[in-house]
C-alpha cells in the first residue's frame, strides 16, 4: 500500500509534514535532512525540486531554490541521491516542484523514477486539473503515485468536489491566497473557510499549508484538517549554521504538547 | 489549419493555463468575461474613441521610398512609433484598462522590461485615475532611467524585482506573485502575448488593430489588401501578432518574425528563442522556452531590452512549428546598422527592437515588384544612448 494512504489511515490528526528544498543548503544535504526529520518526529516529507522561476513562492523558498540550482541540483541528480531513500527513511515522501523541470525530464520517466526510489506522491502547483486529467493521470496512477491538488479560500465548491474526486492522497488546503512564507493570521474569515471545507466531508484527508510557522498555527490548523505543512519556516532554519542539529528542537516546538507525551 | 486559440486555450500543442490554484479564480474571471466585454457596443465605442483621439490612430502606413529603392521592393512601414507613448504597447493597455474597469478592479499591476509597457500602463492608469504598480527588474531600472521617470511622473509606483537575474522574466514573476497575494481587487495587465490563457488571445485581439488598419490602408494605396511579405520583430511577440493577425488566414502573405540573436545565435548571449529553445512552460503557458537540459529557464541576452525574453507567445510557437510564419534572427550589430540606415534614408529613428525587423530586409531576395510591410513597432528616442555609443556619434 502507498505509504501516504497508510499514514492517513493510521493517524487521523495532528499530522505534521515538512517541506524543504533538495540541494539546500548543501548539494548533498537532501537525505541527511530527510533522515533527521523522520527521527525528530515529522510524519511525512515534501522534498522541493528547485526551479528557476518559482512563482508561487515567497523570498525564502525562492532563495533556497536558487542556491540549490547554483549548488548543482538537477532532477536527475535528485533521483540519484534518492536511490538510498528507502534504506534511510520510512515515512512517506512527496516531491514538490514546478511543471517545467518535470516536462524536460519526461513525465513518464519522472513517474517511473519516483516509483523506483520509493517516492509516494507528487505536488506540482502549476499543473492544472484539465492538463492533469488529459495527459498525466494515467501515468501517475500507473506508478501508484498520489497527485496532490491545492485549494484556496476562493476555490469554488464545484471545483473542490472535482478535485476531491481526482485526488488520491490528501488535499492541500491553502490557508490564504498568497505566496509561501507569510504568517498565518487566523481571522474569522479563515476559520469560516476551514470550517466550510471540513463541513463538505471530502473523501480525501486535508492538510493545511502556507503560513504555518509555529505550534500555535499548527494546532489551529489541526483543528480543521488532518494536519499541517511547514515550509518557509523550516527552510529558513536550514539556512542556519549546524542546521541538522536544530531539527529535533524545531519539530518538538511545532508539535508542542503532542511531542511531549510521545 | 487554425492559427487561433481553441476553446481549451490552446494553439496546437501550445498555450493552456499552467497556473497555481491561487491564480485560478482571477484567470477564470478573465477567461469567462473578456470576449463578452470586448463585444459590448459601449466598450467598443470607448475603445475606438480612445484609440483615435488619445493614441492617435490610425497610425500611418508610410511608403519608404528611399528604402524601397535600396532593396528593390515596395516597402511600407506601419508607423506604430507614432502612437502616444511611442510604441504599439498602448493599443493593449488601453483595451485592458477598459476591461479592468468593467471587471470592477481598483488596482493595476504590470511587468516591464525596457519600460515601454510600464509607461503605456502608467499612462492609461493616469488617464483613468487607477492605482498603478509596475514591476521592473532592478538591472533594467538602472538601464532605463528615463522610462522609470516617465512612469513616476504619471503617478505609478515602480517596484524593483530583485529576484533571479533582475530583468523582465523576474519582473513577470514578481507581478504574478503580487496577483496571487491580491486576488480580488487587482488586474494584471500583461504586456505581451504571453501568460496563461486568455492573455495571449486577449492581447492579440487588442493588437490586431495594426493589421486591420494595414489591410485597409494597402487597399487604398495599391488596390489590394495583401502584401507579399509582412515582417515584425519578436520578443514575447505582441507587435508581431498584431501585425500578422488579419493575415494569418491569407496564405498568400508570407510572414516573417525576427528574433534577437544578440551577439550571435550560438554565442551563449542570445535571445533567439525558436533557434535555441525547446517546448516548455513559462509564465503560465506551454510554448518554446530557452532552458537548460534540466528545465531551468535561461536568461537571454539582446542589446534590445524589449526582445530579451526567454520565451515567445504560444501562438508564435504554433506559427513556428506549423511553418505558417518564418522565424529568423538578427544580431545586435545588424540591428544597430539598420537603425542608422533608416535614420539616414528616411529621417526616422527606430527603436532597436524594430531595427531587428528592418535589418532582415538585407537578407531577403526580392523579385521585382513585391510589396513588403514592416512593423515599425516603436521609436528610437529611448535607445539614443545605445546608438550614440555604438556609432561614436
Amino acid at each position: 500500500m502507498n505509504r501516504l494512504k497508510q499514514l492517513f489511515e493510521e493517524k487521523k490528526g495532528n499530522i505534521l509534514s515538512i517541506y524543504y528544498t533538495a540541494g539546500y543548503p548543501n548539494l548533498n544535504s537532501t537525505l541527511d535532512i530527510a533522515e533527521a526529520l523522520e527521527k525528530a518526529g515529522a510524519d511525512f516529507l515534501e522534498i522541493g525540486v528547485p526551479y528557476s522561476d518559482p512563482l508561487a513562492d515567497g523570498p525564502v523558498i525562492q532563495k533556497s531554490s536558487q542556491t540549490a540550482i547554483d549548488n548543482g541540483m538537477t532532477v536527475k541528480l535528485l533521483f540519484e541521491q534518492l536511490k538510498d531513500l528507502r534504506k534511510r527513511v520510512s515515512i512517506p515522501v512527496l516531491l514538490m516542484g514546478y511543471v517545467n523541470p518535470v516536462l524536460q525530464y519526461g513525465v513518464e520517466n519522472f513517474c517511473a523514477s519516483c516509483a523506483e526510489v520509493g517516492v509516494d506522491g507528487v505536488i506540482v502547483p502549476d499543473l492544472p486539473m484539465y492538463e492533469y486529467e488529459e495527459m498525466y493521470k494515467d501515468c501517475f496512477e500507473g506508478h501508484k503515485l498520489s497527485n496532490i491538488f491545492l485549494i484556496t479560500p476562493t476555490t469554488s465548491e464545484a471545483r473542490i468536489r472535482k478535485i476531491d474526486e481526482l485526488s488520491n492522497g490528501f488535499i492541500y488546503l491553502l490557508s490564504t491566497s498568497s505566496t509561501t512564507g507569510k504568517n498565518l493570521s487566523v481571522s474569522n474569515e479563515i476559520e469560516d473557510y476551514f470550517a466550510r471545507i471540513k463541513g463538505m466531508n471530502l473523501k480525501n484527508p486535508t492538510m493545511i499549508g502556507f503560513g504555518i510557522s509555529d505550534n500555535k498555527s499548527f494546532s489551529k490548523a489541526s483543528e480543521y484538517a488532518n494536519g499541517a505543512i511547514v515550509g518557509s519556516a523550516f527552510v529558513k532554519l536550514m539556512g542556519e549554521e549546524n542546521y541538522l542539529e536544530k531539527i529535533p528542537a524545531f519539530i518538538s516546538s511545532m508539535k508542542g504538547k503532542e511531542a511531549m507525551t510521545v | 489549419m487554425s492559427y487561433h486559440v481553441n476553446e481549451k486555450g490552446y494553439y496546437g500543442n501550445f498555450g493552456g493555463a499552467y497556473i497555481p490554484e491561487m491564480l485560478y479564480p482571477n484567470v477564470e474571471e478573465l477567461r469567462d468575461n473578456y470576449l463578452k466585454i470586448m463585444a459590448e457596443p459601449a466598450f467598443q465605442e470607448e475603445f475606438q474613441e480612445l484609440l483615435r483621439d488619445y493614441v492617435g490612430r490610425p497610425s500611418p502606413l508610410y511608403f519608404a521610398k528611399r528604402l524601397s529603392e535600396k532593396y528593390g521592393a515596395n516597402i511600407y512601414l506601419k508607423r506604430e512609433d507614432l502612437n502616444h507613448t511611442g510604441a504599439h504597447k498602448i493599443n493593449n493597455t488601453v483595451g485592458q484598462i477598459l476591461l479592468a474597469q468593467r471587471l470592477g478592479k481598483k488596482r493595476i499591476i504590470a511587468e516591464t522590461g525596457a519600460g515601454q509597457h510600464g509607461v503605456a500602463t502608467a499612462t492609461v492608469c493616469a488617464l483613468k485615475g487607477i492605482e498603478c504598480v509596475v514591476y521592473m527588474g532592478a538591472v533594467d531600472i538602472e538601464r532605463q532611467a528615463p522610462n522609470v521617470a516617465r512612469m513616476k511622473m504619471m503617478g505609478a509606483t515602480v517596484i524593483p524585482a530583485t529576484s533571479g537575474s533582475q530583468t523582465l522574466k523576474d519582473a513577470t514573476n514578481e507581478a504574478l506573485r503580487d496577483w496571487i497575494n491580491n486576488p480580488v481587487d487587482t488586474h494584471y495587465i500583461i504586456g505581451s502575448v504571453v501568460g496563461p490563457h486568455p492573455y495571449p488571445d486577449m492581447v492579440a485581439r487588442f493588437q490586431a488593430i495594426i493589421s486591420e488598419e494595414t489591410r485597409k490602408q494597402l487597399t487604398e494605396k495599391i488596390g489590394k489588401p495583401n502584401p507579399d511579405y509582412v515582417m515584425a520583430c519578436v520578443g514575447g511577440g505582441s507587435n508581431a501578432i498584431g501585425m500578422f493577425y488579419h493575415f494569418l488566414d491569407q496564405e498568400d502573405v508570407k510572414l516573417i518574425a525576427v528574433e534577437a540573436a544578440g551577439k550571435g545565435v550560438h554565442t551563449g548571449e542570445s535571445a533567439a528563442t525558436t533557434a535555441l529553445g525547446k517546448e516548455g512552460v513559462l509564465h503560465g503557458s506551454r510554448s518554446i522556452v530557452m532552458q537548460t537540459e534540466d528545465g531551468q529557464v535561461i536568461e537571454p541576452y539582446s542589446i534590445s531590452a524589449g526582445l530579451d525574453y526567454p520565451g515567445i507567445g504560444p501562438q508564435h510557437a504554433h506559427l513556428h512549428t506549423s511553418a505558417r510564419a518564418k522565424y529568423v534572427s538578427i544580431t545586435d550589430e545588424e540591428s544597430l546598422e539598420a537603425g542608422l540606415q533608416l535614420s539616414r534614408l528616411e529621417g526616422i529613428i527606430p527603436a532597436i527592437e524594430s531595427s531587428h525587423a528592418l535589418a532582415y530586409l538585407e537578407k531577403m531576395q526580392f523579385k521585382g515588384d513585391e510589396t513588403v510591410v514592416v512593423c515599425l513597432s516603436g521609436r528610437g528616442d529611448k535607445d539614443l544612448a545605445t546608438y550614440m555609443k555604438y556609432f561614436g556619434l
